[in-house]
Formats: C-alpha cells, sequence, structure tokens
C-alpha cells in the first residue's frame, strides 16, 4: 500500500511539472507593450561587478548621467544578478526596450548573446555593446577600443619613469579582454627601454571569483611586485585596481590607473600623488556618442572603434608632476604619432 | 501500515511551510526597515509568475538547480557534504563541450556520448575527494572545495587557443558544439523554449528515488548515513559505500550544466552560468533530501531568480530576493530542528499515552515520525 502512494506522489510531481511545461499566460513583454512609449532615452545594463567599481561600469554610468542632462529624457541602469544565464540577459535588454527605452546598452562582452537576441526582437530599438565586436546587425552598434594602444603609451610611461628597471602589470581576470591591456604595456615598455622588466600577474582566473572587484587582492599582488623591486604598477583590474594604487601609495612607488582618469577620483584622493597617470577608455563617450547619435536621428551601427586617433583611448595628463616631465611627454608625444600612422603596429595579445 | 500517514506528513511540511513563512516575514520587515512597502514587491514577484515567458526561464532554471540539489543531496543521505557539486558540473559541463565540438556522430550516440562525458568527468572530479578520504581520512568538505579551485584553474587551462579554447571577440569558448549534440527544447513560441533535458532533471528524480528507497545499495546508503558503526556491524563495508556515494554524486552533479550546454548555448564560454552547485545545497537543504521536496525548492529558487529582476523597473532592489533566500536557509535550519523536537515530544507523548491505557505498542502506527 505504502508503495502505491509513494509512487502516486512522485507521479504527482511529474505531472506538475509537464503541467507547468504548457506553460499558460501571455509573456511579460506582450502585456501591455502599447504603454509607456513616452519620453524615455538611454538605458544600460551592467556587467559583473556592476555599478561603483571606481572604473569600467562607473563610466558607463558617466555617459549615461550626461545623456541624462543634456537631452532632459528618463534614463535606467540596471545591474546583473550572480550567476545569471544569457536568457536572463536577454530578458533583462528585453524588458528595457519593451518600456520604450532608446538606446538599450549592454555593458560588457558578456551580453554579446543578449544583445544579439534582443536587437532580433526588437528591430526599432537602437542596442550598444561595449567591448564585443561579433554582432553584425543593422540596430546594433559593436562599441570597441584599443585598449592596448593606451597601455602601450602607459608602457611607454611606466619605462621612462622606472629608475630600478622593473615594473608590474596587475590584470583582474585572466580573460582576453586584460590580455589586450597586458601585451600593450609590455610592449611599450620593451620599445622604449628593453632593459626593463615588466612582472606580470592576474587576480583570479573568472570574474566571479571576484578578479574585478577585490581592492584586498589588488594589493596582495601589488606588495609583491612591488617587494621584487616594482617602481611602477599598472593595474587593469577594475575596482581591485584600487588596492594597488593603495599599495604604491603606502610604498611610495607610482601607480599607473585605468578605464577613468583616477587621479580625478574623490575615493582615490588620498593616494592622487602616487597616480602617474591613467590609461583611459571613454566608455563615457562612447556610451553618450551613441545616444546622441539615436537623438539626432542617425542611430551608430556596426562596429565603432575607439582609439588614440579618436582618443577614446588616451593617456591622462591630470597628476602635474607627469605632465610636466618634458622629457617624458615628448616620448609619449611620439609614440602616439607613431601608433596613429600605424608605424607601430600595437599588439593585442 | 496505512495508506496515508498524516503525522508523517504534517512532520515533513511542517518544516518549509514554518521556515518560507517565517523568511516572508523577515524580508517583509527588511522592507518596512528601508522605507519600503512591504507588499508590493511580492506582489510583483507573484504577477511575473503569470507570464509565460517567465515561466519559461523558471523551468529551465530549475532543471539545473534540481540536479545540482539531487548530487548534493545523496551526499547528505550518507552524512557526506559533496561542496564540490560546483567544480564538478562546471568541469562536466566543459568537457561535454570539447567533445560535442570535436566529435560528430550521429545524433543517436552523440547526446548518449555527451551525457557519458559529462557523468564521467564529474565522477572523476569527486572519485578524486572519494579516495583521498578512503584512503588518507582526508576530510570531503576540504576536498572538495580544493578541487571547485582547481577545476577553475582547469578550465582556464582548457580555454587556451592553442588547447581547446575558441575565442570570439574577447569571449573564451570551446567553439560551437555539431548540431548532433544539440538537444531540441519544447518550443512555446514568444515565450521561449523549455530545454529538452528538462525531462532528464524529472527521470533523475525518479531514479534517485528508486536507488535510494528500493534498492539494496540505497538500503546501506541510507544505513551508512544514520549509523556508520550500526551499517559496518551489519555487514555494510563504510569505504566502499563513500567511495560509490562520491561517485554517484560527482556523476549526477556533472549533469547539472548541461541543460543549459545542450539546449541553449552549444558552447562553454565565459557566461556560462556559474555557482549553481552552490545554490544546489541550500536547495537540498530545503527539500529535505526528498526528489519530491527538492523539486518544490528548486522552482522556488527559480521563482525568486528570474521573477526579482522586474523589481528593478518598480523602485525595489532586486537584491530582495537574495535576503529572502538567505532567510529561506537560516530559517530552514531552525525550523526543522524546531519541528524535529516537536515531533519526537508528540510521538513520546503518544507512546505515554497509550501505555497508559494499556495499549500493545506497535498494534498501531509508531514507527519513527521524526523525519529523516
Amino acid at each position: 500500500m505504502r508503495r502505491i502512494s509513494r509512487i502516486t506522489v512522485a507521479g504527482a510531481a511529474t505531472a506538475s511539472l509537464a503541467l507547468a511545461l504548457s506553460a499558460c499566460g501571455g509573456t511579460s513583454t506582450s502585456a501591455g507593450s502599447s504603454d509607456s512609449k513616452g519620453d524615455k532615452g538611454l538605458a544600460i545594463a551592467y556587467d559583473v561587478g556592476g555599478k561603483g567599481d571606481q572604473s569600467f561600469n562607473d563610466a558607463a554610468f558617466a555617459g549615461l548621467e550626461q545623456a541624462k542632462k543634456e537631452f532632459g529624457y528618463q534614463t535606467a541602469d540596471v545591474e546583473p544578478t550572480e550567476g545569471e544565464t544569457d536568457a536572463d540577459k536577454e530578458q533583462r535588454l528585453v524588458s528595457l526596450a519593451k518600456q520604450g527605452y532608446n538606446p538599450v546598452v549592454g555593458v560588457g562582452y558578456a551580453y554579446a548573446a543578449a544583445v544579439k537576441g534582443a536587437a532580433e526582437k526588437f528591430p526599432k530599438t537602437t542596442f550598444g555593446i561595449v567591448d564585443d565586436a561579433t554582432i553584425n546587425t543593422e540596430n546594433v552598434a559593436d562599441l570597441v577600443f584599443n585598449e592596448e594602444q593606451a597601455s602601450y603609451l602607459a608602457g611607454v610611461a611606466a619605462a621612462k619613469t622606472s629608475k630600478t628597471k622593473v615594473v608590474g602589470f596587475v590584470g583582474g581576470v585572466d580573460i582576453p579582454l586584460i590580455h589586450k591591456f597586458q601585451a600593450g604595456f609590455a610592449q611599450g615598455v620593451k620599445d622604449t627601454d628593453p632593459k626593463v622588466k615588466v612582472l606580470s600577474q592576474y587576480l583570479t582566473q573568472t570574474a566571479e571569483e571576484g578578479g574585478f572587484a577585490s581592492p584586498d587582492k589588488g594589493k596582495t599582488a601589488a606588495e609583491g611586485q612591488i617587494e621584487k623591486k616594482a617602481d611602477v604598477v599598472y593595474a587593469a583590474a577594475g575596482l581591485s585596481g584600487q588596492g594597488v594604487i593603495e599599495a604604491a601609495a603606502a610604498e611610495k612607488v607610482w601607480a599607473i590607473g585605468v578605464d577613468s582618469d583616477q587621479y580625478q577620483q574623490e575615493a582615490l584622493a588620498k593616494y592622487k600623488d602616487s597616480i602617474l597617470t591613467s590609461a583611459m577608455k571613454d566608455v563615457a563617450k562612447a556610451v553618450y556618442n551613441l545616444a546622441k547619435s539615436v537623438e539626432d536621428g542617425k542611430p551608430e551601427t556596426g562596429i565603432v572603434r575607439g582609439d588614440l586617433k579618436t582618443g577614446e583611448v588616451s593617456l591622462s595628463n591630470s597628476n602635474p608632476k607627469f605632465a610636466d616631465d618634458a622629457d617624458l611627454q615628448a616620448a609619449l608625444k611620439t609614440a602616439k604619432e607613431k601608433i596613429i600612422s600605424g608605424e607601430i603596429k600595437v599588439k593585442s595579445s | 501500515m496505512k495508506k496515508f500517514d498524516k503525522e508523517r506528513l504534517l512532520l515533513a511540511v511542517a518544516g518549509p511551510v514554518i521556515a518560507l513563512a517565517v523568511a516572508f516575514v523577515l524580508s517583509a520587515i527588511v522592507l518596512l526597515a528601508s522605507g519600503k512597502s512591504p507588499f508590493e514587491p511580492f506582489a510583483l514577484m507573484f504577477e511575473q509568475l503569470s507570464f509565460s515567458d517567465i515561466q519559461v526561464l523558471i523551468i529551465n532554471q530549475a532543471s539545473m538547480y534540481y540536479i545540482a540539489a539531487l548530487a548534493v543531496a545523496i551526499g547528505f543521505r550518507m552524512n557526506l557534504f559533496n561542496i564540490g557539486v560546483d567544480g564538478q558540473y562546471q568541469l562536466g559541463a566543459m568537457m561535454a563541450a570539447v567533445v560535442g565540438a570535436h566529435v560528430n556522430l550521429p545524433a543517436a550516440l552523440q547526446v548518449p556520448l555527451l551525457l557519458l562525458t559529462a557523468v564521467l568527468t564529474g565522477a572523476f572530479w569527486a572519485g578524486i575527494a572519494g579516495v583521498l578520504k578512503v584512503t588518507r581520512g582526508v576530510s570531503e568538505v576540504v576536498a572538495t572545495i580544493m578541487l571547485n579551485a582547481i577545476a577553475t584553474s582547469v578550465i582556464a587551462y582548457l580555454w587556451l587557443p592553442n588547447v581547446f579554447g575558441v575565442k570570439v571577440g574577447n569571449n573564451n569558448t570551446t567553439g560551437e558544439m555539431y548540431e548532433s549534440g544539440w538537444i531540441p527544447g519544447i518550443s512555446l513560441g514568444d515565450a521561449g523554449e523549455i530545454y529538452g533535458l528538462v525531462l532528464l532533471a524529472v527521470l533523475l528524480g525518479i531514479g534517485y528515488w528508486i536507488v535510494l528507497n528500493r534498492t539494496r545499495f540505497g538500503f546501506d546508503l541510507r544505513a551508512s548515513g544514520a549509523s556508520q558503526t550500526a551499517a559496518a556491524a551489519s555487514g555494510v563495508d563504510p569505504k566502499r559505500m563513500v567511495l560509490s556515494a562520491m561517485l554517484i554524486s560527482g556523476a549526477i552533479a556533472g549533469l547539472a550544466g548541461l541543460p543549459i550546454l545542450l539546449g541553449d548555448t552549444h558552447t562553454y564560454s565565459l557566461n556560462f552560468p556559474t555557482g549553481i552547485g552552490f545554490l544546489g545545497i541550500g536547495i537540498a537543504l530545503l527539500g529535505r533530501n526528498s526528489p519530491v521536496g527538492i523539486a518544490f525548492a528548486a522552482l522556488l529558487w527559480a521563482w525568486l531568480d528570474k521573477a526579482s529582476p522586474e523589481l528593478d523597473f518598480h523602485g525595489y532592489d532586486k537584491e530582495i530576493a537574495v535576503i529572502m533566500q538567505g532567510l529561506i536557509v537560516l530559517s530552514v535550519v531552525v525550523s526543522y530542528e524546531a519541528v524535529r523536537e516537536w515531533g519526537l515530544r508528540r510521538q513520546q507523548r503518544r507512546v505515554g499515552a497509550e501505555l497508559a491505557a494499556g495499549h500493545v505498542l506497535g498494534a498501531q502506527n509508531t514507527k519513527e515520525v521524526a523525519g529523516r
């Protein structure tokens, strides 16, 4: 008897699953799709690490703020959840598009599949994706950057500044995107002074382990490199870069920031005298430009590349000690010109 | 042998129900404390449940949670704590993706091959911890945690372009798998597609129940979990049981990532969902290691995951769902213990009453009712 009842229970469970399979009701995006076209503009969906990383994601937010101020429309910014799938990301973008936001930007290459799917469902909305150039659809703008070019200049600056002839690179996560920073930096150092040694370290293998979000990990890595005589450390590690800068400040060596001009950031004001320069990647401008192009009725499409020439990647000049070093500035100027003219080809991996 | 044991059912259901109620109330208090409406977020999340595309997302996600939780539960049933499910399923999915991208057989052979690859990889990875435990006495908790970290490094190695990696833009992938290894989903039009391997999750649940409750092995496993010395005295080889439990747990874990791999992404990339193994621990706990309980727990978890992003668009923080998940796990532990003691006391009182009334013990149903 008992056997039967247990099997009934198992059967009931299967049946309820099967029932659920015949999913009922409308889709969340079809329901009331007529509402809220209104005055909605740019929306961005963050990558892992999210808002407040003082770096990549915050740069996208800065672009959003600017667009909001200038065009006076409603904007939205949404954070991801941990361990989510492409389907969840697509759901997020679709939801934004459905509410009438235009353009909708996925910040980070992780959104590639999601942007592709959402762009097919909402052909009239312009989508943007940062750091990915694999999507080739009419209504998608691929916002990519030649990070290696700015990193090359950072390498030149590091090699020129180093007295110990040892410099360090701290990468947040061991992924192709960050390899570009390392490759450019190492090449810049080598082309300037072949005798300078580059120490490289990646904090974690995956973003989930916190490579972009752990200042403590960055600090430990930088301290290790400084112990090995490095006197300039370059961090391409998102929020973890704060720890690198902190360690450099404590040991009185130079740090080079990344993505945003970290000399100017309030959160890092205490350490700013140790921040030589920052290899900037102007995500803010790219995001703003996309919003502007939509506002002007001529939305960007295809690959929109930011490089030294367009000024969307560059080296910041806000530390006076760095800006006033004539010898260094001359070397940087030559290197920059050579990269723009194509005389120097910077490797990206 | 009664057909329907009310006492047993009451005790089995009381724990989770109390835990859920407490978690809901506590979350509402958290919302109140942050100056927001304590009801609207729940209303919004329930509303999401009525949308077919959200239902599809929930079922798809739940299938992976369910498999991972079963893997954890198998270990729990014999007091083994396999925290390594996370590494095991990621590595299993990775190997299946690699094989699927390099071997092209007819679908009838390809799919079993991929499943087998994942099963063997997961079992192998968990087996390392099992062997260490039986030969060197290394705690499986420590060993599996370490193996998780090693698994991420192995995956990073396999992603290298000169090993099995294929770079797509800034993403690491293992290359697209051959179509013969894709498992067609159940298409629901605009709502999306339900992964074909959701059925595998159901079958695994049934298999789990049969093996544990209807086989000699399952009995030995439960006996070892209840008391290792007693099991050994009755002729169960404890070392063999530990090893086989770890292997089976790992084998199931290896499958946890396959619904999405074979049903949707068809490649193992940086976007592959992580952390399912850890969530599986909480889900197995909430589901009391029972195949039906775990199914409900997995669906509940998936619902919290999939319905909460909508909160962001209504001025609430979707993290309330994460807080709820945490509160559920906490209250589950507390309420299960409380319900167990309450059940024991009830049982004692009843036995006492029956003895006082001069009844013969055992004529009625007085077998253990305290769960577990």
